[in-house]
């Protein structure tokens, strides 16, 4: 695996300039994802933040090949160039000896809600590229909308607090597992504060031939309410509450590659935002914490078994 | 070795969708992403059965659904390369918000569309709902009369597509059932010679060239947008130049030519009728009748509806007394039919003064018969004489 050093050294392929907010998670994971590999990438992005932010016309941030289509279809996107490159390459049109990665990006509207065929179809075509989904839990784009990757008691413009109801009603969607059984070749959780974590997956990620997924919990300071210089602390409160653990899967073995020595309540992670602010006001908010660790526990406690542990 | 790659190369019986999985195996793309779709299915699984007999270089992607077949075309495009498709109906309309974009990036993806009512209720059979509901979606459109002709569009479509000045995607339409599958004889040329008249692929700025990145698909607001699209406008008469040259030189590498439109008994015609598909054969076998029996009666057949002719509509009905604009497709709140809107539209541009009667036939493959064109002519001798239609739109075959 590369070091720091190593890593700093390398021309990135999101340059700075781009208009994404201060401390959004969004290209902090994605210059770390892309800095771990030294071969040609080629990008799609769904629509979202990362697209609407780093293309503005007649500008781009993007030193390397990339496409947007549309938001419902990044990895159809990716399975159509990696399409074009597996034919011209097999007719002897592109250098045998070439060795480009593939990477889809998308939010977690993209890839939760909206994009979740394409992206189970091209995984279960068996492309080979690497799908990472910069999941900031709500459709920020348009303004904090609720996705089914938000947290139960999020208050997001779509799912209000008010006097009725608490915010968000329902749990997350569990993607990752929905990722893992497709039997790809490798799934992994992971957040931008640990970058060793995250560098490493995708290393392991390009070393792969075949579909991989990356999950990537990444803040939004905006659409959470928590200061932009928090994000790393933030990200990592996830990994320490285990609401959102540090995972891997790897031909199906699972690997928790991240335990907190002890494990923190959930309002360690909900209390620094704003979106949460409405669940310690209130007896009723109480009792959507308490459902939340509970939750938490038991998606804790499944994957603890699930990895042998 | 299928049965259709053995009789290649000379006069052959084929169903509509067994010729232009032909032409698909003799222009052999790069890619071809596709869905199946009633009643468009057996193009895609014929295709299917070149890949896996080795009989072309494609790499075949069975996608989960219409809307990723288009994306992941125009991404293949995108990438540098050439890529077919084909489709019917609600096939069509998942892709819709796709076709726009594919037309915007100026890929010139090449989709055959075997022509089928849209839903709902849901129905398989022909009308052209589908591809009029995606006339301002930015692709060219050609119409294929006959089962020759559908797959001698195919072909052309490709040179049309690919032009340097064009760029554009292109739809080769043809009538569901009645076209896709009927056994024509037709002529299925040489494989070196269609290969020949198709070129490779020229490459235009493609995202696999890795040594000079682009940023394709950007966010572009008020401030670039509207002259994106303005540049875009440029497309459509280069197109409408293209067609008319590939349809030459397809007539003399092959023998059978083709334009924009074709005039059947126009010159001296009092009563013309205007219509597309398949329609057009018995529309012939109509006009041939009438004459016998002295009416000065003709046909304009629209090969390509985008870019739509306008001026070549006028001039060929220019001199005729009284005209009918056959339509196999509603326009839903709509004066008259899509057909008629645009050729009563390009008429009152060119400053003729004719008066036309709508026709909406076939909808959801209702059968249209030569007593229903010997109707839509009887109809014109009164509309000559009242110098406007009696009723806006007036329907074929229908119980009322």
């Amino acid at each position: 695996m590369a070091n720091l050093k190593q890593l700093s050294h390398r021309e990135p392929k999101l340059t700075g300039g781009h208009r994404l907010c201060p401390g959004c998670g969004e290209p902090i994971a994605v210059r770390q994802v892309l800095m771990s590999t030294e071969d040609p990438v080629l990008v799609t992005n769904a629509t979202g933040c990362l697209e609407v932010s780093t293309t503005i016309f007649p500008y781009s941030a993007w030193n390397i090949p990339w496409l947007h289509i549309a938001f419902e279809n990044a990895a159809a996107a990716a399975s159509g160039v990696e399409a074009m490159y597996q034919s011209l390459k097999k007719q002897g049109k592109i250098d045998p000896d070439a060795n480009y990665r593939f990477v889809a990006f998308g939010g977690d509207g993209g890839t939760y809600d909206i994009g979740l065929q394409a992206l189970s179809g091209a995984v279960e075509r068996n492309h080979d590229f690497l799908y990472v989904c910069l999941n900031n839990e709500a459709y920020m784009n348009t303004g904090v909308q609720r996705s089914s990757a938000t947290l139960k008691g999020a208050h997001t413009t779509t799912s209000p607090a008010g006097e009725v109801i608490p915010g968000k009603t329902q749990n997350r969607k569990d993607l990752t597992e929905i990722m893992v059984a497709h039997d790809i070749p490798y799934v992994a959780q992971t957040i931008p504060g640990r970058w060793n974590d995250i560098t490493r997956k995708a290393e392991k990620a390009f070393s792969i031939e075949g579909p991989k997924f990356m999950n990537v919990l990444t803040p939004c300071p905006l659409g959470w309410g928590h200061e932009g210089g928090l994000t790393p602390e933030i990200s990592q409160l996830a990994a320490d509450t285990c609401i959102w653990p540090l995972y891997e899967v790897e031909y199906g073995e699972y690997k928790i590659n991240y335990k907190p020595k002890e494990k923190k309540p959930i309002e360690a992670f909900l209390e620094p935002q704003a979106r949460f602010r409405h669940l310690f006001r209130s007896d009723e908010g109480a009792e959507v914490r308490k459902a939340v660790q509970e939750w938490v526990d038991w998606k804790w406690e499944t994957l603890l078994k699930k990895a042998g542990e | 070795m299928s049965e259709v790659a053995e009789v290649r190369g000379n006069r052959v019986a084929l169903e509509g969708n067994e010729a232009v999985a032909e032409a698909m195996r003799q222009i052999n793309p790069d890619v071809v992403a596709a869905y199946p779709i009633t009643p468009s299915t057996e193009i895609v699984q014929t295709f299917a059965q070149f890949v896996a007999d080795g009989e072309v270089d494609t790499n075949f992607v069975a996608v989960e659904s219409e809307h990723s077949a288009m994306s992941a075309c125009l991404a293949a495009a995108v990438a540098g390369g050439r890529v077919m498709n084909a489709t019917s109906a609600n096939g069509l309309a998942l892709m819709w918000e796709i076709l726009y974009i594919v037309s915007s990036l100026r890929q010139p993806v090449i989709l055959t569309v075997v022509n089928r009512a849209l839903s709902g209720n849901i129905n398989i059979h022909c009308d052209h709902s589908d591809t009029m509901g995606a006339r301002d979606a930015g692709w060219v459109q050609l119409y294929a009369e006959d089962v020759q002709e559908a797959y001698d569009n195919l072909i052309q479509a490709v040179c049309i597509g690919e032009n340097m000045d064009v760029r554009l995607p292109v739809m080769s339409c043809l009538d569901g059932f009645i076209l896709s599958h009927s056994y024509e004889l037709l002529t299925v040329e040489p494989d070196e010679e269609v290969q020949e008249f198709v070129g490779p692929y020229k490459p235009d700025n493609p995202m696999l060239d890795i040594e000079n990145p682009k940023t394709f698909g950007p966010l572009d607001l008020y401030d670039y947008y509207f002259e994106h699209k303005r540049s875009q406008m440029e497309a459509y008469p280069a197109a409408k130049q293209a067609i008319i040259d590939e349809g030459k030189r397809f007539g003399e590498a092959f023998g059978r030519e083709y334009g924009l439109l074709e005039e059947f008994m126009l010159d001296d015609a009092e009563f013309a009728v205007v219509a597309m598909g398949s329609t057009c054969g018995m529309i012939r076998d109509v006009v041939e009748d009438l004459r016998e029996k002295g009416v000065k009666a003709g046909m304009l057949k629209l090969r390509a509806f985008r870019p739509f002719p306008a001026e070549e509509v006028a001039a060929a009905l220019d001199g005729c007394g009284a005209i009918a604009v056959l339509d196999r497709a509603a326009s839903f709140g709509a004066h008259a039919g899509p057909l008629y809107a645009e050729v009563t539209s390009a008429l009152y541009s060119y400053g003729k003064q004719i008066p036309v009667n709508n026709y909406i036939y076939g909808l959801g493959g209702r059968e249209i018969l030569p007593d229903h064109l010997q109707q839509v002519y009887g109809d014109l001798q009164q509309l000559a004489d009242a110098g406007q239609p009696a009723e806006p739109v007036s329907f074929l075959g229908l119980r009322e």
